[in-house]
C-alpha cells in the first residue's frame, strides 16, 4: 500500500500554450522519503500542492492523485479539508510569510486540530506542546508572536504544525531554501528525525541535490512538467543516466573535488508559451538527435539516449 | 503603557491649544460685526453700540480678548451666547443628544455596510464586486445634503414613510425622526469604507499564509474571519477613525436639511449670526472630538498588529 500515489497527472493552465504537468508518476511508502529534484518552474512544487488538492485558480487536472488509495482531485470540499487536517500536511519555504504574523504561535498551531477533530482548548494546547517539545522549542513559544522567533524557529514551528495531527503523508516544499545554511542542516535533520519517530511518508521538493541525496530513499528528478529519471538515492546520485540529470549533478558544487570547474547547463528551460513536440530537453542536450524533435521519451529514464543499462 | 498615555495626553492639550487659538482667531477675523445683528438691523445711538462693544469687550486688543476667553473656557465658562443671551453650555448641551445619537446611528450604519459591502466585493468577486465597484462610487459622488434633499422628497414627503424634519419626542421618536438624516449623512461614509475594506481584504487574501491556512483545513469561514479580515484591521480601523471626525462635520449640512435641532444646525445658524461665543465653543468641541479619535485609534493599534509596540511608533494627532 502507498501513502501517495500520482498517475499520470496532468495539469493545463488557462493562457499556457503545453501542460504545465504533462504525464507525472510518482510513489510515496509508508515512512519513505521520496525527494522530488528540478529546476524552478518544472512544475515540482505544483506536484506537492496538488496532493493537497491545491490547484492555482483556472487550472483543468486529469489523471489521479491518490493518498491511501482515494483520488484527491475528486473529492469534495468537505472531504477535503478532512484530508488536509489529519492525512497530509505540508511545510512551506519561507516559514515567515506562512504564518500569519498577527496570532500568536498557539493559536496559530492548534486552530486547525480545534476546528476539524473537535478537539477541546486544553487538549489541542497539550498536543501543541508535545509536538512544540519534539521539534526542540519550549511552551513559552506559544504565548509568542512570529515576529519574536527567528526563521529557524519559525519553520520548527511550521513543522510542529504539520504533525500535529500525525498525518500519514508531509509534504516539504523546499523547508531550507529561505534558512540560513546552519539552520538549514538543523531542519533537514530535524524532519528526518521525525520522520523516524512517527514513520511520516515525506516528499521532499527541492533543488538542491546535495540536500536530495542526504535526506531521501528515493528520487525523481523534474524537467518541463515530467519526469525524467527516478530511482534510488544511490542509483540516480551515482551513476545518473538521463543527460539533464547528469548536468545537473555536473552544475553541482562538490566537496571532493573543489577544484573541479563548474558546468553549467547552457540555456534555459522552455517557458509555457513554447509548444513542445519531442523531448523538452533537447535544445540543451548534447546527445539529440532527429528522434528526440519529434518523439518524447518515455520510461523510468525518458531519455532515447540513455547511458548505462536499461533496468 | 502609562509613558505613551502621558505623552499623548500632553500632545492632546497642545493640539487644543494650538486649535483654541485658530478659532479665536478666525471668528476675529471674520467680516461682520456681532452688535449690527444683536440689535436687528435698526438703527442705534453710538452710545448704544459703545455700550454693547464694551459688554463683550469687543474693543480690546486681540491677544487680551484671546487670554480672558481661554482663561474662562479652562475654567468652564464658555459664556453668554449672543443671540439668546443664555449659558452657552447649557444650549450647546441640550443639542448635544440629538447630534451624538445621529452620529451614532450613521456610525453604525457605516461600519455594518461598508465593511459587509467592502468583504463581499472581495470575497465573491464577478458581479457582486463589480455592483460593490458601481454602487460605491455612486455614494462617494453623493454629496450628504443632496442624498438628504432627495429622500426627504421622496420617502418622507411624497410618500410619508418617514418625517420630514423635527427631531420628534422621547428618544424612539428621535430615532425614527433620525433614519433618513443619518442615511444621508453615512452614504459618502460607506463608499469610503467599502473600498478601504475592499482593498485591504484583497491585499491579504493574496498572501501566501491565507493559502497556508487552507492548506491545513482551517474552515474557509473561518480562514476569511481570522486571518483575512482580521489582517486587514488596521486601515480599516484607522478609516473609520477618520470617518467618526468626517461625521461630525458632515452633522452641520444634513442638520440644516432635516431642520433638526442639533449641534451642526446650532453651528450654521450662529456662523450666520456671527454668535462668535457659540461658534467658539462647538469649534472647540469639534477639535477635541477629532483628537480623542485619534487618540483612542492609536491606543487600539497594538491591540491590531502585535509588531506595533505602543511609543515605538511617531506619535501625532
Amino acid at each position: 500500500m502507498t501513502v501517495l500515489s500520482i498517475e499520470d497527472l496532468r495539469l493545463e493552465l488557462p493562457g499556457a500554450s503545453r501542460p504545465v504537468l504533462a504525464g507525472v508518476d510518482l510513489e510515496v511508502r509508508p515512512g519513505q522519503t521520496v525527494a522530488l529534484v528540478g529546476e524552478s518552474g518544472s512544475g515540482k512544487s505544483l506536484t506537492s500542492r496538488s496532493v493537497l488538492g491545491l490547484l492555482p485558480p483556472g487550472a483543468r487536472a486529469r489523471g489521479a492523485v491518490r493518498v491511501a488509495g482515494e483520488d484527491v482531485l475528486t473529492m469534495t470540499p468537505a472531504r477535503l479539508r478532512e484530508l488536509r487536517s489529519r492525512q497530509v500536511s505540508m511545510v512551506f519555504q519561507d516559514p515567515r510569510a506562512a504564518i500569519n504574523p498577527m496570532l500568536r504561535i498557539g493559536a496559530f498551531l492548534t486552530e486547525s486540530l480545534r476546528a476539524n477533530l473537535g478537539e477541546s482548548k486544553t487538549g489541542a494546547r497539550g498536543r501543541a506542546v508535545e509536538m512544540l517539545a519534539a521539534v526542540g522549542l519550549t511552551d513559552r513559544a506559544l504565548r509568542q508572536y512570529p515576529h519574536q522567533l527567528s526563521g529557524g524557529m519559525l519553520q520548527r514551528v511550521m513543522i510542529a504544525a504539520a504533525l500535529l495531527a500525525d498525518p500519514a503523508l508531509l509534504l516539504a516544499d523546499e523547508p531550507t531554501t529561505a534558512l540560513d545554511v546552519s539552520t538549514q542542516t538543523e531542519i533537514v535533520a530535524l524532519l528526518a528525525d521525525l520522520r523516524e519517530r512517527f514513520g511520516t511518508g515525506l516528499l521532499f521538493v527541492t533543488h538542491d541535490l546535495g540536500l536530495a541525496a542526504a535526506i531521501a530513499d528515493h528520487v525523481y528528478v523534474m524537467y518541463a512538467g515530467r519526469i525524467v529519471e527516478h530511482g534510488t538515492a544511490e542509483t540516480v546520485f551515482a551513476a545518473p543516466r538521463h543527460p539533464y540529470t547528469i548536468a545537473l549533478l555536473e552544475a553541482t558544487p562538490s566537496l571532493a573535488q573543489p577544484d573541479g570547474r563548474l558546468r553549467a547547463i547552457p540555456g534555459r528551460p522552455p517557458d509555457l508559451r513554447t509548444e513542445l513536440t519531442g523531448c523538452a530537453f533537447v535544445p540543451r542536450c548534447t546527445r539529440a538527435t532527429g528522434e528526440c524533435h519529434t518523439t518524447v521519451p518515455v520510461g523510468q529514464v525518458a531519455c532515447h539516449h540513455a547511458g548505462g543499462t536499461d533496468a | 503603557m502609562i509613558g505613551f498615555l502621558a505623552r499623548r495626553l500632553l500632545e492632546l492639550a497642545g493640539t487644543l491649544a494650538v486649535a483654541s487659538f485658530l478659532v479665536f482667531g478666525a471668528v476675529y477675523l471674520a467680516p461682520g460685526r456681532p452688535e449690527t445683528f444683536l440689535l436687528g438691523g435698526r438703527g442705534a445711538s453710538p452710545q448704544l453700540l459703545a455700550a454693547i462693544r464694551s459688554q463683550y469687550h469687543l474693543d480690546d486688543p486681540f491677544l487680551v480678548q484671546y487670554g480672558r476667553w481661554l482663561g474662562d473656557v479652562l475654567t468652564g465658562r464658555f459664556g453668554e451666547s449672543v443671540q439668546y443671551r443664555s449659558s452657552v453650555l447649557a444650549l450647546v448641551g441640550s443639542r448635544l443628544p440629538t447630534t451624538a445619537t445621529l452620529i451614532g446611528m450613521s456610525l453604525v450604519l457605516v461600519l455594518v455596510f461598508g465593511i459587509g459591502l467592502g468583504w463581499l466585493g472581495a470575497v465573491r468577486g464577478g458581479v457582486a464586486d463589480s455592483g460593490v465597484l458601481v454602487g460605491t462610487s455612486l455614494a462617494l459622488g453623493t454629496p450628504s445634503f443632496v442624498a438628504g434633499v432627495v429622500m426627504q422628497s421622496y420617502l418622507a414627503i411624497k410618500l410619508h414613510w418617514f418625517p420630514d424634519q423635527g427631531s420628534g419626542t422621547g428618544f424612539a421618536d428621535l430615532v425614527y425622526h433620525l433614519v433618513l438624516p443619518s442615511i444621508a449623512l453615512s452614504l459618502y461614509w460607506i463608499g469610503m469604507l467599502a473600498r478601504v475594506t475592499r482593498t485591504a481584504m484583497l491585499d491579504v487574501l493574496g498572501q501566501e499564509h491565507v493559502m497556508v491556512a487552507r492548506s491545513r483545513g482551517v474552515p474557509e469561514a473561518q480562514v476569511l474571519r481570522r486571518h483575512v479580515f482580521r489582517n486587514a484591521l488596521g486601515p480599516i480601523v484607522t478609516t473609520a477613525g477618520l470617518i467618526v471626525t468626517g461625521l461630525v462635520i458632515s452633522t452641520v449640512l444634513v442638520e440644516a436639511v432635516f431642520t433638526l435641532n442639533g449641534v451642526g444646525a446650532f453651528l450654521e445658524k450662529s456662523v450666520t449670526v456671527k454668535d462668535f461665543p457659540v461658534v467658539q465653543a462647538i469649534a472647540l468641541l469639534i477639535v477635541a472630538v477629532f483628537v480623542l479619535v485619534n487618540l483612542v485609534v492609536d491606543l487600539l493599534y497594538p491591540f491590531i498588529d502585535p509588531r506595533v509596540a505602543l511609543g515605538a511608533r511617531e506619535g501625532g494627532a
